[in-house]
């Protein structure tokens, strides 16, 4: 089933420029976003932080059977991303061959088109990693 | 002293997927030689599977903020020039505002002018800056062409994009004078709904490119006052290796003036990011007091010329990813991934 | 809160069952059920119905009342509970609370999921349901997916390898053998395993459990009716219930559950037991890397020692704690909604010395593991033989 289209709009500043948040009490950083710090609760006070975007894959794996809109991009490299905040998450590495993929890796932030329902459909673009040069 | 208008930070991308030429000749049964010496290139870049000429225009577009140095909030115009935006109705320029944090109060449109939308839209911010509406603008030539399979066009159609910030303040490089010369003259065209552009042959030559080049170029030059020897540099649209070395020799123009700036035949016709990403190597190697001549080209017909002076700021404002090292990175890839690639395979 | 008592339990065939719809999943599993606890249809007083995506799947919701009026069980009191994967336990669950409340005396639990209705690939994005639809899901993750990031990392931090993966598999289908109800049938070995198709690297199909139809059922009294009633009860020792994120990349460590861990370590206090008593275990296989993390995360093996464990046949019928014996999700098969009751069923067959084959000699404490998602939602029973 493909995500509504006001779901995909509503975190357009988030896949596109990986903005999460930060807690201005404690300091902690969190992407996806969240409202309420984890840890100071409603002592916290949470701002919007754009990442940087650089990290390092902390795991990964090559998706051989893609789910429904992502059958053409097989193989692809799925990894969860720890950012140099310290924050990990969920996203590809592409313009890489996928058997020389290592964890611990260093990857850089770029923007892709995530997936594309149907010709006549529409596109996801977001943020992606690849390999730093 | 006169208001100066001109470039604040460039930045360019290009995929770092790459076809030889004697691949796709190897396809169709040509001779390697009589291809890579007619067309003066040997391969050309290839957009990945996840990149569109949105996607081009976005990394080009941060890269030029990244040089300027700016808030991005404070660019007020974006045009994004192309003819493969990835939406027929729905504008890229949007995807690029959102995607650099430009969003929302900016003047904002696609173009499609072949391949000189994107110095059109540089064009356009340069006018709004000089009416005093916009403090930055911002003009992107994007594109990921395609040429019929096992037509002249698929040895030489790339992928890529340059964007350009121009201002008033920390300028590099100013603008001093534009030109254009336009004409009603259908040598290459690509109808609604078609995949690949249909063109004239030899007739996108003479009446074509040499035509509104050469227009061009003498138009910018008359009005400016100037001569060819008057330029450090040239840089012309570059659909090949070889017409932008011709039109230059009928100008005037030494080998060595556009030699920095001729970078299709590392990379493949990247058509409306052609002569932004020419331009952007091009400044990339030029210093203070060099003049630059630059004269796009699009089909259908037209062409647009610019007369840059490239000032001290230069120095303590160099490009920090210069267009050689963008494409130096290569993954080489044969015809088969590259017909996954551009979409020739229906699945 | 009183303590209650499994009476009767029973299970469609698990596997591709081309002319079975919903309706006649359940019905053979609650016919079964109801028939095995002795009871009438009238005599049931309430229904708890699992089912994980059949609106996806066949384009049904309102499962729990479509399931009393398959039965023929109108008008009593219905619900439909879901989480995930382990929707089933958490169905068992509420009725076990309804029972032990004291709010009704005989209720049945259905788990069901009609799976091959749709395509694998409609199938395969319906389970993706479970994880984080906005941050894993969309950036392309799939469910093998998450799983090889777990596994990889297992890999990384104890040297797990992915012979010890397959080893866990090759076990699996061992047991189906002695299961009449499986999907699959056939013995395996581990070279069949690391030469399968791979799914998502380091995971290849056959670390993978399939996609099935089917239904299970489970009738619950609480214990004194349950003693007057019958003399072949089992009784529910434990039941926990745990939650972590929603997505794998807000979890610290990638190498265990902690839900499980939590749900497990509650389930032994409310038992009164420690790990080493428990003689037979269900646990959640739905990739290989599962069970291995599910063994350690239960306590039967200090963590990182999971793969050697499966791999010297420690969770073997004849180990030291054997694990699915059923055949697991792996090769029992996997109907995400009736995978949690199905467990309850093997381990009170196993406790009442039903299992055939695969009968674990003596069983007196056996546990059910139930995971939904990738661990957001984890679940442990434990069921003991009356002494």
């Amino acid at each position: 089933m493909k995500p509504g289209l006001p779901l995909l709009w509503r975190k357009t500043k988030e896949r596109y420029n990986l903005v999460g948040t930060k807690c201005e009490t404690c300091g902690t950083y969190y992407m996806p976003e969240r409202k309420i710090c984890a840890k100071c609760r409603r002592k916290g006070k949470i701002i919007p932080y754009a990442f940087s975007g650089r990290g390092k894959i902390f795991t990964y794996t090559v998706i051989r059977v893609a789910p429904e809109d992502y059958e053409f991009f097989v193989p692809y490299v799925l990894a969860i991303i720890e950012l140099e905040e310290g924050v990990r998450i969920t996203g590809q590495v592409v313009d890489v061959d996928p058997e020389s993929v290592r964890v611990g890796q260093p990857v850089e932030m770029v923007f892709r088109k995530i997936h594309e329902d149907n010709p006549e459909g529409l596109i996801t673009y977001g943020f992606k990693f690849r390999p730093v040069a | 002293m006169a208001e100066s208008i001109g470039i604040v930070g460039y930045g360019v991308d290009v995929p770092r997927y790459r076809i030889k030429a004697s691949e796709i000749a190897r396809v169709w049964g040509e001779e390697e030689n009589r291809i890579v010496n007619g067309l003066g290139l040997s391969e050309k870049s290839v957009p990945a599977l996840d990149q569109d000429a949105a996607t081009l225009a976005v990394e080009a577009a941060r890269r030029a903020v990244r040089h300027s140095g700016i808030n991005p909030q404070l660019i007020n115009s974006i045009f994004v020039g192309s003819e493969s935006h990835p939406y027929a109705v729905k504008p890229t320029a949007t995807i690029v505002a959102e995607a650099i944090n430009a969003a929302p109060v900016l003047f904002a449109a696609d173009h499609e002018f072949a391949c000189k939308g994107g110095t059109a839209g540089i064009i356009n911010s340069y006018a709004l800056l000089k009416s005093g509406e916009i403090e930055y603008g911002l003009g992107i030539g994007t594109d990921t062409s395609q040429g019929s399979p096992g037509d002249a066009l698929e040895y030489s159609a790339g992928a890529g994009a340059g964007a350009f910030i121009v201002g008033k303040k920390d300028v590099i490089a100013e603008i001093k004078g534009i030109y254009a010369y336009t004409t009603d003259t259908p040598d290459f065209w690509r109808r609604e709904h078609a995949i690949y552009p249909s063109h004239g042959g030899r007739f996108t030559g003479a009446p074509g490119y040499f035509k509104h080049v050469q227009s061009g170029a003498k138009g910018i030059m008359e009005k400016m006052g100037t001569r060819p020897s008057d330029y450090a540099y040239a840089v012309f649209h570059q659909p090949n290796g070889k017409f932008p070395r011709t039109v230059a020799k009928q100008l005037g123009f030494t080998p060595e003036q556009i030699a920095p700036g001729l970078i299709t035949p590392l990379i493949g016709n990247t058509y409306s990011a052609a002569s932004m990403i020419g331009l952007a190597a091009t400044l990339d190697a030029a210093k203070p007091g060099d003049k630059i001549l630059v004269t796009s080209f699009g089909s259908g017909a037209g062409s647009d010329a610019f007369h840059i002076e490239v000032t001290d700021k230069i120095l303590d404002k160099r490009n920090p990813l210069p267009v050689l090292e963008v494409i130096k990175h290569k993954i080489y890839i044969d015809y088969g991934t590259y017909a996954k690639h551009r979409k020739k395979l229906i699945m | 809160m009183r303590k209650v008592a499994v009476v009767g339990v029973g299970m469609s065939k698990f596997g591709e069952l081309w002319d079975v719809s919903l309706r006649d999943l359940v019905v053979q599993a609650g016919v079964e059920a109801i028939k095995d606890a002795s009871l009438e249809g009238s005599e049931i007083q309430a229904l708890y119905g699992g089912t994980m995506a059949s609106g996806r799947l066949i384009g049904q919701e309102h499962v729990a009342a479509l399931i009393a009026d398959a039965m023929g069980l109108n008008p009593l009191p219905a619900t439909r509970v879901e989480g995930a994967c382990a929707s089933g336990s958490l169905a068992f669950r509420n009725a076990y609370f309804a029972v032990a409340s004291g709010a009704y005396n005989v209720v049945v639990v259905g788990g069901v999921e009609k799976m091959t209705d749709a395509t694998t690939a409609e199938a395969v994005t319906a389970l993706g349901g479970a994880g984080d639809q906005e941050w894993e899901l969309l950036q392309g993750a799939t469910f093998p997916g998450l799983y090889a990031l777990m596994a990889r990392r297992h890999m990384i931090e104890y040297g797990t390898t992915e012979e010890m993966m397959a080893a866990a598999a090759v076990k699996n289908h061992y047991n189906a053998t002695f299961n009449k109800y499986a999907q699959f049938k056939e013995k395996i070995t581990i070279e069949d395993v690391m030469k399968s198709k791979k799914v998502a690297d380091p995971l290849k199909v056959l670390d993978c459990s399939p996609i099935t139809d089917g239904a299970a059922a489970v009738v619950l009294m609480d214990i004194e009716t349950a003693k007057k009633h019958t003399d072949n009860y089992v009784e529910v020792a434990a039941s926990a219930q745990a939650s972590d994120t929603l997505a794998l990349h807000d979890r610290k460590s990638l190498t265990e559950l902690r839900a499980a861990q939590i749900a497990a370590r509650e389930a032994y206090a409310q038992a009164g037991i420690t790990p080493d008593k428990i003689d037979v275990a269900e646990v959640h296989d739905c990739f290989t890397i599962a069970e291995i993390m599910a063994i350690e995360d239960l306590g039967f093996f200090p963590k990182g020692k999971g793969g050697p464990a499966t791999l010297n046949g420690e969770t073997a019928l004849n180990g030291t704690i054997p694990i699915n014996t059923s055949g697991g999700l792996k090769a029992c098969g996997h109907p995400v909604g009736a995978t949690g009751v199905k467990q309850i069923v093997e381990v009170t067959w196993q406790l009442r010395g039903q299992a055939e084959g695969r009968q674990v000699n003596g069983a007196q404490y056996g546990l059910t593991h139930n995971v939904g998602g990738s661990g957001a939602t984890c679940v442990v029973h434990i069921l003991k033989k009356p002494n």
